[in-house]
């Protein structure tokens, strides 16, 4: 039956990005940058500090290229505020105290939106020199509208949803000086941490919608720890993006729910590998679980499955983020030839 | 009969020379600025690469300056006697060594257990990162983890000694999981090795144990699993001996007051960093254990005037009577300067002992009144 079932549908093998630095380049930035909350990334680097990063990227590109990925990432290297990063080096945001980030042992600095959020092509510069380097098909990530916003702290607009709709006009801009894209991925991971109140989850699938529209590429929302609830996966089904992420490693059962219940995209990304965890997914099991899905959707036909890690990669030891990337490409290419 | 009904209560750390009726025992949460010369030792035991020990160098160990296992050695017990006498003579009640002898707080017992890998270090936030383990199979008890360093301040010491321990919850969650079915599997088992170090340290003479678990800040809900490994933790320890559970950086309404279930003596709290805006959390139902309150912000380098730490001793008198409080500051020292780190002990020893007069003289007003567990 999973012949059958995958044959219709295309493998894409990718990831959401935001990397672990190589050891070396922890090493050499934390000499070169110190380790203090004023030493952190602010869009005007040093140039030893770019150029550790820029060889760290070469780095990263090759890691994937070698491991065989359909999509080939930047990596986010320098986001040292992880999805706060587009907010936290612009010029009208203030970098305040360390907070958590999500439930994790990690924290980013608070970005406190201060004045109108203008075009900043930070992002668009990392991918500028991705374009440089990668041979294949590349892809853009960014946090999505909705957990930019729930990660920064608005004192300029009006309200909360002036807040979003500012957030998500501010990502177009960004992503509208993005250089060629095969696919673009946005982060909303915020999603089901802290779902939107009735309020702003009728602005959702505008915000989002906002951003898809500005790049020419396929544009995947990837929500992820945990599930949707039911209203925030509906609202987000009138966005006009080509493909919904599902964190099966968390959470299996309600995300199968959601995709039966209420239908999905017409391509779909399954987050199948823990991003999270050093103990390396089988391939061959890694295939299963992708037949599985597919199996048990059985109200939905995808045209496209990415294939991907549930969440970012930044939570791992270097290599074991290499062997997360080899699993992945692995199963993909045994979903391939099974098909 | 829950332990806090036996006397393991602050009174007998008491100093005979102290001089008031009433008695705010003042201790520290245990880590401390290690003295820039220990840093210095580390690194040219580890050759430079802090990563890797001596042993792991290769053939670059040749080059590197002579500093054997012994001067290593060396160089730890002279970091631990300093910064004990350095509590002593900042007039703390019951002291610590800083930990001078531990790296982090879960590398340091994931290398003395059986069953727990290193794969190399993960990001914390910015370039600051830790050497986050993967526990590979069935965690088993190897050595010994904490008797050496208690033996040793101990002796030096002229205080009673408190040992705080990394809690199994902890040690699980900030561990990558690739054996255990879920975490909470891996923490019981952890809470029984725990449980076994405990024993081989009151052996010892310990008679204060502080289990610290910063991770149930990070997920509240799982407050039932810290208590069920608490369960494991104090199995067999004599009632007699103190235990402590330092929470910090969290959401307390979250797990308040289910902790007042937990099988432990106090519970050592940081309120100073968020200047008090949960205090309340703890005032209905009654706190009926100790409180050890932190009165001094761990991750601000301005120190606290006497005046101003008073004043947070005297929050925490709107939660328990001078019976059950203890001072503290908010969480470990060891991210402020060390001449920082001293001066607020100082004041807070010093607030302290105010306080005790003015409640001696009848001055101070106190709203909380004494609550047991079977009220």
């Amino acid at each position: 039956m999973s012949y059958a079932v995958l044959r219709m549908t295309e493998l894409v093998a990718t990831t959401p990005g935001l990397f672990p630095l190589p050891d070396w380049a922890k090493a050499e930035l934390s000499d070169r940058k110190g380790h203090q909350k004023e030493d952190l990334v602010d869009g005007d680097e040093a140039d030893a500090v770019r150029d550790a990063y820029a060889t760290a990227r070469g780095e990263v590109i090759d890691a994937q290229e070698d491991a065989g990925l359909d999509r080939v990432v930047e990596g986010q290297l320098r986001w040292d505020d992880m999805l706060a990063h587009p907010l936290t080096v612009h010029d009208a945001v203030e970098t305040r105290g360390i907070v958590r980030y999500y439930d994790n042992n990690n924290f980013y600095r608070e970005p406190v939106v201060q004045d109108e959020l203008d075009f900043s092509g930070d992002v668009a510069a990392e991918l500028d020199a991705l374009a440089e380097l990668a041979d294949g098909p590349t892809q853009a990530v960014l946090p999505g509208p909705y957990s930019l916003t729930d990660l920064a702290t608005n004192e300029h607009y009006e309200g909360d949803r002036e807040f979003l709709a500012a957030i998500a006009e501010f990502l177009a801009g960004e992503a509208d000086a993005f250089p060629g894209v095969e696919t673009l991925y946005l982060l909303e991971p915020s999603l089901v941490e802290n779902a939107p109140t009735d309020d702003l989850a009728t602005d959702l699938a505008d915000a989002v919608t906002t951003v898809a529209d500005a790049v020419d590429a396929d544009v995947v929302v990837q929500p992820y720890w945990g599930a949707l609830d039911e209203k925030t996966h509906a609202h987000l089904l009138d966005a006009d993006v080509d493909a919904l992420g599902y964190d099966f490693v968390s959470n299996h059962e309600e995300n199968l729910y959601n995709i039966n219940e209420y239908g999905t995209t017409s391509d779909v990304s399954l987050g199948l590998l823990d991003g999270q965890n050093t103990l390396v997914e089988d391939p061959e099991t890694v295939r299963e679980r992708v037949s599985w899905v597919h199996e048990q959707a059985v109200s939905a036909a995808f045209d496209t499955t990415y294939v991907t890690t549930n969440t970012e990669l930044f939570y791992l030891p270097y290599a074991k983020y290499e062997a997360k990337l080899e699993a992945l490409s692995e199963a993909v290419s045994l979903a391939e030839v099974e098909a | 009969m829950s332990r806090r009904d036996y006397d393991n209560g602050k009174d007998q750390f008491k100093p005979a020379d102290h001089d008031n009726e009433h008695f705010l025992m003042t201790t520290v949460v245990g880590s401390y600025p290690k003295p820039k010369w220990l840093d210095r030792a580390r690194e040219l035991y580890q050759g430079g690469d802090t990563t890797k020990p001596r042993e792991h160098q290769g053939e670059h160990a040749e080059e590197l300056p002579d500093f054997d296992d012994d001067a290593w050695e060396e160089a730890k017990d002279d970091g631990s006697r300093l910064i004990t006498k350095e509590h002593e003579r900042a007039g703390l009640d019951v002291v610590v060594d800083g930990e001078m002898r531990r790296n982090e707080m879960v590398e340091f017992f994931a290398h003395r257990i059986d069953g727990y890998e290193f794969n190399g270090p993960v990001k914390v936030w910015g370039h600051n990162y830790f050497d986050k383990p993967s526990v590979v199979s069935e965690v088993e008890y190897d050595e010994t983890w904490l008797v050496e360093e208690y033996e040793f301040t101990a002796d030096v010491a002229d205080r009673p000694v408190k040992v705080p321990i990394t809690g199994p919850y902890t040690l699980a969650n900030w561990s990558f999981n690739e054996a255990y079915e879920d975490q909470e599997s891996l923490a019981l088992d952890l809470a029984d090795l725990v449980n076994e170090e405990i024993g081989k340290l009151v052996e010892a003479g310990a008679r204060y144990i502080q289990i610290d678990e910063p991770a149930l800040a990070t997920t509240p809900d799982d407050h039932a699993i810290v208590g069920e490994a608490l369960e494991h933790i104090v199995d067999d320890v004599p009632e007699d001996v103190r235990v402590g559970l330092h929470v910090c950086y969290g959401d307390y309404s979250r797990i308040y007051p289910e902790i007042l279930e937990y099988p432990v003596d106090e519970f050592d709290l940081e309120l100073c960093n968020g200047d008090y805006d949960q205090l309340d959390v703890f005032k209905d139902p009654a706190f009926t254990a100790d409180l050890a309150l932190g009165v001094v912000d761990a991750h601000v380098a301005e120190v606290e005037t006497v005046e101003e730490i008073k004043a947070n001793i005297r929050k925490g008198l709107e939660v328990v009577p001078p019976e059950q409080l203890v001072v503290s500051p908010d969480c470990g020292l060891k991210l402020l300067p060390r001449e920082v780190a001293y001066e607020k002990m100082q004041n807070l020893v010093k607030a302290a002992r105010e306080v005790e007069a003015e409640l001696d003289a009848g001055e101070i007003q106190v709203d909380a009144a004494p609550a047991s567990a079977d009220d």
